[in-house]
This record gives C-alpha cells, structure tokens and sequence, in this order.
C-alpha cells in the first residue's frame, strides 16, 4: 500500500476546527434528541403499561409505526415529505424560516424514532415489578398517578438502567445517519477532512476514536449511576 | 358513628375470570372490633376475597361498605375509602427502594396529607411498639422476613385504619419467625381492632378469632364461633379440611 501518512492534518487549521464543531454538533444533537426520547418514551411506556382500549392501541401503535421503519427513511420523510404535506404556509416556514432545519429535524425524527424503543424498555421494566408492590401502594389509598411515581417507577427505572444506557449509545450513534439530511456532525465533517485533504485514514481514524472514547465515558458514568441507586441488601446483578 | 353499623358489610361478591368462578355470592358481616379467620384449602378463593374486600381486586357483582360507607367502583373514589382499611400481603410487599421509615411514611404524606414530622413521628412509635425502632433507616432487603412483616403491619396502622386485612401473613415466613408476627397480631386483635385474617394457622384462630369462615371453589360454606368451628363443624367439608390440617 502507497500511502503518505500525515496525522498533523488533523491538528491544522481549519481541520481541527472542522473536527471540533463535529463533535460539539453530534453531542447537541444526540443530548437533544435523548431529551426527547426519554420523556416521550417514558409516558408511552407507562400509558402502554397501564392502560387498556383506545389508549393502549394508541401506544402500541407509535410503537410499531417508530420501530419497525430503517431510521434512515425516517429522516428522509421528516425532511423530504412532511413539510409538503402540511399545510402551505407551516410548510414554508419548516422550509425557509426555521432556523437549522436540517438539525431540528434530525433531533426530532432521531428523538420520535428512538422514543418507541425507549417505551418498550420502560414498559418491560414496569412489567418487572412485582403485581404485589402496585397492590400494596393501591391499598394504601394512594392514587394510580402516585403508585407510579412513588413505588413503580422508581423501580422500573433502576431496573432499566443498563438497557437505558445502549439506547443513549444507540442514539449517539446513530445522529451519524444525519450527514445524510446535511448535518454537519462529526462524521460529515470528517468526510469533509477527507475529501479536502485526501487524509481519510487519519480523518476516519479520528472520528473513531472520538466515538468510542465518548461512548467508553458515558458506559463508565451510567455503572457508577447504576451502583449509586442500586437497592442496599439486595444483590447486585452482574 | 353509629355501633350498631358493622364495620365491614360484605353482600352478594361474586367474581370469575373468563369461565372461572372464583367467588360465588359471598356475603359476610364483620362486626366492630371482631376478628374474623377465613380459612379454607388453597384455590378456594379466600385470597382473593379479602383482596376484594378494599376493592383491589375488581369484582362482577356485590356490594362492600366499609364502617357504613359504601366502596365505590370508581377507583379514585375507591381510593378514599381504601386508604382507611389496613392490608397486609403474605410477602409483605414492602418499597424495597424506600427505608422502613420512608416505607411507614409514604402513604401517611400522600394520602392523608400528613407532615413530615407527624408522619415520621407516628411512624416512629409504631415502631417502637413492634421492636423495630433501630431499624428505621434500614432498607427491606436488609431485614429479616419476620421483621418485614412487622414493618409491614406498621406501615397499615400509621394510616390509623377502621379494620385490618391480613392475607397470609405467615406463608412467606421461616417458622422460627412466625411466632413474632403473630405476636403482634394477637395483640392487636386484644386492643379491639376489627380484623379479618386468611391463615392456616389454627393456633392463632383459636386463640384470637371471634368467628372462622370456612371457604371452599369460591363459596363460604360455613361462619361458625371459634368454638364451635373447632368442636363440631356444621358441614362435611370443613369436616374433612379440619382432620387434614390438624393431624400435622
């Protein structure tokens, strides 16, 4: 293989600078869609938990519809199709006057997207929960919304920390997919490194070392969360 | 209010899953500070009786009134009357995330509005009561069974309940632990309050209960005296429930 090796690329101006906004933009863009995955996801799970009829129909439909389309097409309808098939002026506005249209609707179809698996967690955990600890709070005269916020949840949500911890990761990752709707997060501007400098094996190297290192940080701090909360007397599971 | 209302008024509960009958008509009057023991082999439906008696367990037909106030179906009103009837589970179905304290004081806050120091305090002399104030900043899973059912018991009386329900309370207990939790219910039972305890064992029945209803497929087959229950069941059934458990 004949290739020029050359890492001070990556520390010139403006690939440095380049490499930077990269990773400030994936975070931004993953933290905001977190945000909105985790609470839409949680009131979809408890809903979907708790509830029968309509309701649960509802939920379990948000599921299926979120789940079982490739992310990628999901971004691809929020930009490409919904703003035509609103009505004529929100369209425009979606188009023209909302700033960062392209970074909005990545936040917004990988937040939607990610929010359905979240819901499936929550519920699971819910579910987990012994039947006797919902009778228990039930009899004590507290109210359904208490039984969930001071005995179910709290348990349900110690439970799905680990799951919890692979969707933040997911979702960190996959905010790649939206280079493809013109985000310029770090996998588009090391491209961009790439393309400029014809460097692409220092410039990819470097995005994967980025992304593993953060993702290696967040596994770290979520165990050590998960050993704070953990239940004292009973056993922690491996 | 009126001592000539029974505390707990229980008419026509009837309940099935699908096909299944698990309660057929049982009605049943439980007197102020009377201690009812329902007994009965398991899958009889005794379980599920008490569960339906404050309302967490939906029925199909019947009527409950609680101390003269009918139990409503809807659940948030249900809740109201819910809060004034102690429950206490075979496995004890303590907040294991919560300490004892914590545990004791949840519903006390939440429900009946109480202070923080009102509610730590009473369930600090509960407590106290049952042995268990060393414990107060203990989580469940670090305690033993017995002292969970305690804590259990506790946490039903800190809301100052009109009557008792206890399913079981000692099915989930080591033996050399039994004796402690009926220990507190014996006395609890001699300081008047009225209780209804679905139990095997005979021993407390005999030495606590005012009167024992036997169940069996979902029925109440037979309310008898103590006494009498013991001495001469009126029904075969019983009849033969009682030399099955006896001669162990």
């Amino acid at each position: 293989m004949n290739y020029a090796w050359n890492w001070g690329v990556l520390f010139q101006s403006p690939y440095l600078g380049w490499l930077g906004q990269g990773i400030a933009m994936t975070l931004a863009v993953s933290v905001a869609a977190w945000v909105i995955a985790l609470s839409l996801g949680t009131l979809i799970g408890v809903f979907h938990s708790g509830a029968s009829g309509v309701v649960r129909l509802a939920t379990g439909s948000y599921i299926n519809l979120f789940r079982n389309v490739p992310l990628l097409l999901q971004m691809f309808l929020w930009f490409f199709v919904v703003p035509e098939l609103l009505p004529k002026a929100a369209g425009i506005w979606l188009k023209r006057e909302l700033p960062h249209p392209e970074v909005v609707t990545a936040i917004v179809a990988l937040g939607l997207f990610t929010a359905s698996r979240v819901a499936v967690q929550v519920a699971a955990g819910i579910a987990a929960v012994s039947r006797g600890q919902s009778m228990a709070a039930r009899a004590s005269g507290l109210s359904t919304i208490q039984a969930y916020r001071f005995v179910l949840l709290p348990q349900a949500f110690r439970i799905v920390i680990p799951p919890m911890t692979s969707e933040f990761l997911t979702i960190f990752k996959n905010s790649s997919i939206a280079l493809t709707i013109g985000v310029y997060e770090l996998t588009a501007q090391t491209q961009q490194i790439q393309s400029f400098t014809y460097q692409g094996f220092e410039a990819f190297t470097a995005a994967t070392v980025v992304y593993m290192t953060i993702a290696l940080m967040v596994t770290t701090l979520m165990t050590v969360i998960e050993r704070k909360v953990s239940i004292p007397g009973r056993t922690a599971r491996g | 209010m009126n001592d000539m209302v029974e505390m707990i008024r229980i008419e026509g509960l009837s309940k099935s899953y699908g096909d299944v009958a698990v309660l057929r008509n049982c009605s049943l009057d439980v007197a102020r500070g009377e201690v009812v023991v329902i007994c009965g082999p398991s899958g009889s439906g005794k379980s599920t009786f008490v569960k339906c008696i404050n309302g967490i367990e939906p029925v199909q037909a019947g009527r409950i009134a609680i101390d003269g106030e009918n139990l409503p179906s809807k659940p948030a009103a249900a809740a109201r009357v819910r809060a004034r009837v102690g429950m206490v589970f075979q496995h004890f179905e303590l907040y294991p995330h919560l300490t004892v304290l914590e545990n004791v004081c949840l519903a006390q806050i939440h429900v009946l509005k109480r202070s923080r120091d009102e509610a730590q305090e009473k369930a600090r002399s509960l407590l106290r009561r049952v042995g268990l104030a060393d414990k107060e900043a203990s989580y469940p899973a670090q305690l033993s069974g017995g002292q969970q059912q305690r804590i259990a018991i506790v946490r039903a009386l800190a809301m100052d309940p009109v009557a008792m329900l206890f399913d079981e309370p000692t099915s989930a207990l080591d033996p050399e632990m039994i004796g402690e939790v009926l220990a507190v219910m014996l006395e609890l039972a001699r300081e008047g309050m009225t209780m209804v305890v679905v139990t095997h064992k005979m021993g407390f029945a005999k030495a606590a209960a005012d009167r024992v209803v036997f169940m069996d497929q979902g029925e109440i087959v037979e309310v008898a005296e103590t006494a009498r229950f013991f001495a001469e069941p009126a029904s075969e059934r019983a009849r033969l429930f009682l030399s099955r458990i006896l001669t162990h």
